[in-house]
């Protein structure tokens, strides 16, 4: 085990160089690196406290003071972002781990097994895919009351049959292959061939259909917070701000663009992201670059 | 006059020079044989002819195709040619058809875009030409799709699509090396056909020249970009003037020097007893199961420790289910397989470790039998899975680093991923896999079949080397009899599941009975026969 852990680390180091050669990967790791270390900062340090109303500095415009502006509260536009940032990370990153967490070992226990399992299992990944993901999140927030907890929940029960169906794929893709009979020629059963073949060759599509999902997660927070069924006041996210900022358009349109901006950004830092990764983790293309 | 004429061809694709002043010529009704191993160029020659060759590429040197110079042609001038007059076959039949697309559409679109015919004339074109291609149209439609035919009918297909317009000219890239010795004689005569009917020129490229010389009038010769010899197919091929003539004739007749033929003593390492494989086939409804395909049907032979033996026959006739089955991947509907005394029939996976030590595979393909994100060490070391005691880390290390000295390789090796390999040393890497463990038996599923030809002669010599070293009993799988010969003791004949002759290999292949055995023996290309015939026909 403990050689294995070593021959992971030191490829880690040289797949991580050649992403840094990749320009997608660059610009969604910059992008994604701000927002992550905005919401780190966030946890000790906030220019203003987002739970203090100073109503004499309501609807500030930018300024040096208040980079953002503020709100009808006066409440740091900034501050809220920052706090914000850290609320999507949470609820996307969690809800990432279930769907990968149950997801990947239902759609690999279904390639390695085939017939009336893998048939079972992918029918009730159908019937899951067929709900409306983000529908069936405010239907669960709505039952068991609004909250960040119900939202992760609900994002992460939607992102299982993504991730089954996305292992199962890549799994069924390597099943065939020849080294896995000779795997089984030594002896190994299905469970040692998933963990030590499939996993490791399937792991570049799960990463980047993760970084995908973790970017659909944020967009689901924000819109389930912007019906008002993410997290609740005063916690700030920033689908609530947006729609908070709805009302105002005419007057304060920053009250608008930069929650909008940080969530457009994000989303596309972390697509980038996943692009440069998917790129780089093929040894395949090893040689050509 | 030549149909094509190429002089002083020059090919570079960044700083790398893949073409190196090749010369080559095709008259009408010629066919033109071009030889060489992997990365000599062929397929470069020949996409350099249709104008395919990726972006980088910087060409300079001539090319005539009747009167026409390819390189100064422009776009639209090269696409009136291609499909044509300069018809094109390819290698793989699986990839080199529409899968969305039937059969008759896909012959009828060159004829319609060409010609300017109208659908229904373009149909009955296409009906033609697949009634001449051995598709009539009375058993295969023109609504047929590619995945209802099989390996050897797509590539008549593919041939009918190239051949549709009477090509002056037809470029055949390995037509035949994805398909089974007896499709490929099929193939190599309706090709000889339509050359003869047309008058067409042929350029048929190979890397196997026994059907080079079975096939071409004249024969190029090209290594690492550059020709090396040109001439008449005999007289070449029977002088072998230039060095790397002889050299690529040696290695295609290579026979491994084996002295010591081991004698059955004690009991039989496998026997196999009245085995025989059924696959479900297809539902006919919902209630109705379909009839069962039978794979391998009772089939019944022993071996003994260090025997050498070949198990032939045509693609599809349940050479591989059995070999499966042997290595217990697959499990039997019937019979028994007893190795070194134990029945593997219905053991489980534990029962079934002390059987696996001693039985290891190496299968045909050097890519796809190792996984591309382990390194050597790792992939080498697999089957030590299987012993008692799990080695140490230290242990483990010079287990592999014999393994890998046995087959000719490097300790140092041991730490590169397999895409740093070439496909023998892949090979190569795949014995030590199966040596590693110190098995009595190896079962070799078309092991040199995807190797050049001096690649092939290395392997051979390794595979008998082993044997006569440590001992190792083989099965070969093969569609080859040149590999049967060369390196086994005995020969299985296997037919539509039967094993349908068997004996000492000299005597069933020299002399063979059953009306399997009889086929593919005449189907086989051999270089030497070739020859002789080609000389006695110029007298």
């Amino acid at each position: 085990m403990s050689d294995q852990l070593s021959i992971t680390q030191d490829s880690f180091g040289s797949i991580l160089a050649r992403a840094f050669r990749s320009r997608s990967f660059v610009i969604g790791f910059i992008l994604t690196a701000i927002v992550a270390l905005m919401a780190g900062i966030s946890f000790f340090w906030t220019p203003y406290d987002v739970t203090k109303l100073i109503v004499s500095d309501r609807m500030q415009p930018p300024s040096a003071a208040h980079w953002f502006g503020t709100d009808h509260f006066g409440r740091d536009n900034f501050s809220m972002i920052m706090v914000g940032a850290r609320n999507s990370i949470a609820v996307a990153l969690v809800a990432v781990g279930i769907g990968m967490g149950l997801g990947v070992p239902l759609g690999c226990w279904a390639a390695a097994c085939g017939g009336w399992i893998d048939e079972t299992l992918m029918r009730f990944n159908d019937l899951v895919f067929a709900f409306p993901a983000l529908l069936s999140a405010v239907m669960i927030t709505a039952i068991f009351g609004p909250g960040a907890i119900n939202a992760i929940i609900a994002i992460g029960i939607f992102n299982i049959p993504v991730f089954a169906r996305v292992a199962r794929g890549g799994a069924l893709s390597i099943w065939p292959r020849e080294f896995i009979l000779a795997a089984r020629a030594s002896g190994k059963g299905p469970m040692l061939i998933t963990i030590e073949h499939v996993l490791p060759n399937i792991a570049n599509l799960l990463l980047v259909q993760g970084t995908i999902q973790f970017a659909l997660g944020i967009l689901a927070e924000a819109g389930l917070s912007y019906v008002g069924l993410g997290a609740q006041p005063p916690m700030p996210s920033w689908g609530r701000m947006l729609f908070d900022a709805q009302t105002r358009m005419v007057v304060a349109p920053y009250l608008a663009l930069f929650p909008g901006f940080a969530i457009v950004l994000t989303v596309l830092g972390l697509n980038l992201l996943g692009d440069g990764l998917s790129d780089t983790l093929d040894p395949k293309l090893r040689r050509q670059r | 006059m030549s149909l094509l004429e190429i002089e002083g061809l020059d090919l570079s694709i960044g700083d790398s020079r893949i073409l190196k002043g090749v010369d080559l010529s095709v008259a009408p009704g010629e066919v033109m044989g071009l030889v060489g191993e992997s990365g000599s160029g062929k397929s470069m020659t020949a996409l350099t002819l249709m104008r395919l060759l990726p972006e980088a590429a910087r060409v300079s040197g001539r090319v005539t195709f009747s009167g026409i110079d390819i390189l100064a042609a422009d776009e639209a001038r090269m696409c009136a040619l291609r499909g044509d007059d300069i018809g094109m076959v390819f290698q793989e039949p699986m990839t080199a058809l529409n899968p969305v697309k039937s059969i008759g559409e896909q012959v009828a679109e060159g004829i319609r875009w060409h010609t300017g015919a109208n659908r229904a004339d373009a149909e009955a074109r296409a009906k033609t030409i697949l009634d001449r291609v051995g598709l009539p149209e009375s058993r295969f439609p023109l609504s047929r799709y590619p995945h209802e035919l099989s390996g050897g009918q797509r590539q008549r297909v593919v041939i009918a699509i190239a051949c549709a317009l009477k090509p002056k000219l037809l470029i055949a890239d390995e037509p035949t090396t994805a398909l089974d010795v007896m499709l490929q004689a099929q193939i190599l005569e309706l090709l000889r056909d339509l050359v003869d009917e047309n008058r067409m020129g042929l350029l048929l490229i190979s890397h196997d020249l026994a059907v080079v010389a079975d096939m071409a009038d004249r024969i190029t010769i090209m290594r690492s970009g550059e020709v090396m010899e040109a001439g008449e197919t005999a007289r070449t091929l029977s002088e072998q003037l230039h060095p790397y003539t002889r050299q690529l004739a040696l290695a295609s007749m290579h026979v491994p020097e084996r002295s010591k033929v081991h004698a059955a003593n004690g009991p039989n390492l496998l026997e196999v007893q009245q085995l025989t494989r059924d696959y479900p086939s297809r539902r006919v409804s919902l209630f109705t199961p379909g009839e069962p395909t039978r794979a391998v049907d009772h089939v019944s032979f022993s071996m003994h420790a260090g025997q050498s033996m070949a198990l032939v026959g045509r693609s599809g006739c349940g050479k591989s289910t059995l070999a499966r089955m042997i290595l217990a991947l697959d499990r039997p509907t019937s019979g028994d397989i007893s190795f070194r005394g134990m029945s593997l029939a219905g053991k489980s996976e534990s029962e079934l470790r002390v059987a696996r030590r001693d039985m290891q595979v190496v299968f045909q393909d050097p890519y796809g039998s190792f996984d591309p994100r382990h390194r050597v060490e790792r992939l080498v070391s697999e089957p030590l899975h299987l012993l008692y005691k799990r080695p140490t880390p230290t242990e483990r290390r010079e287990m592999v680093a014999r393994a890998l000295h046995e087959v000719g390789l490097g300790a140092d090796d041991m730490h590169k991923y397999p895409h740093e390999f070439s496909g023998g040393q892949r090979q190569r890497i795949s014995i030590a896999r199966a040596l590693i463990t110190r098995p009595k038996l190896i079962i070799a599923d078309e092991p040199v079949s995807a190797l050049d030809v001096s690649i092939r002669a290395q392997i051979l010599d390794l595979f008998a080397e082993l044997n006569q070293r440590l001992g190792v009993a083989y099965l070969f799988i093969t569609h080859d009899l040149t590999v049967a010969r060369a390196i086994t003791d005995d020969v299985m004949v296997m037919h539509e599941g039967k094993i349908v002759e068997s004996g000492r290999t000299a005597d069933v292949l020299d002399n063979p009975r059953s009306q399997a055995a009889k086929e593919l023996v005449a189907a086989a290309p051999d270089l030497h026969r070739a020859i002789v015939r080609r000389l006695r026909e110029e007298g």
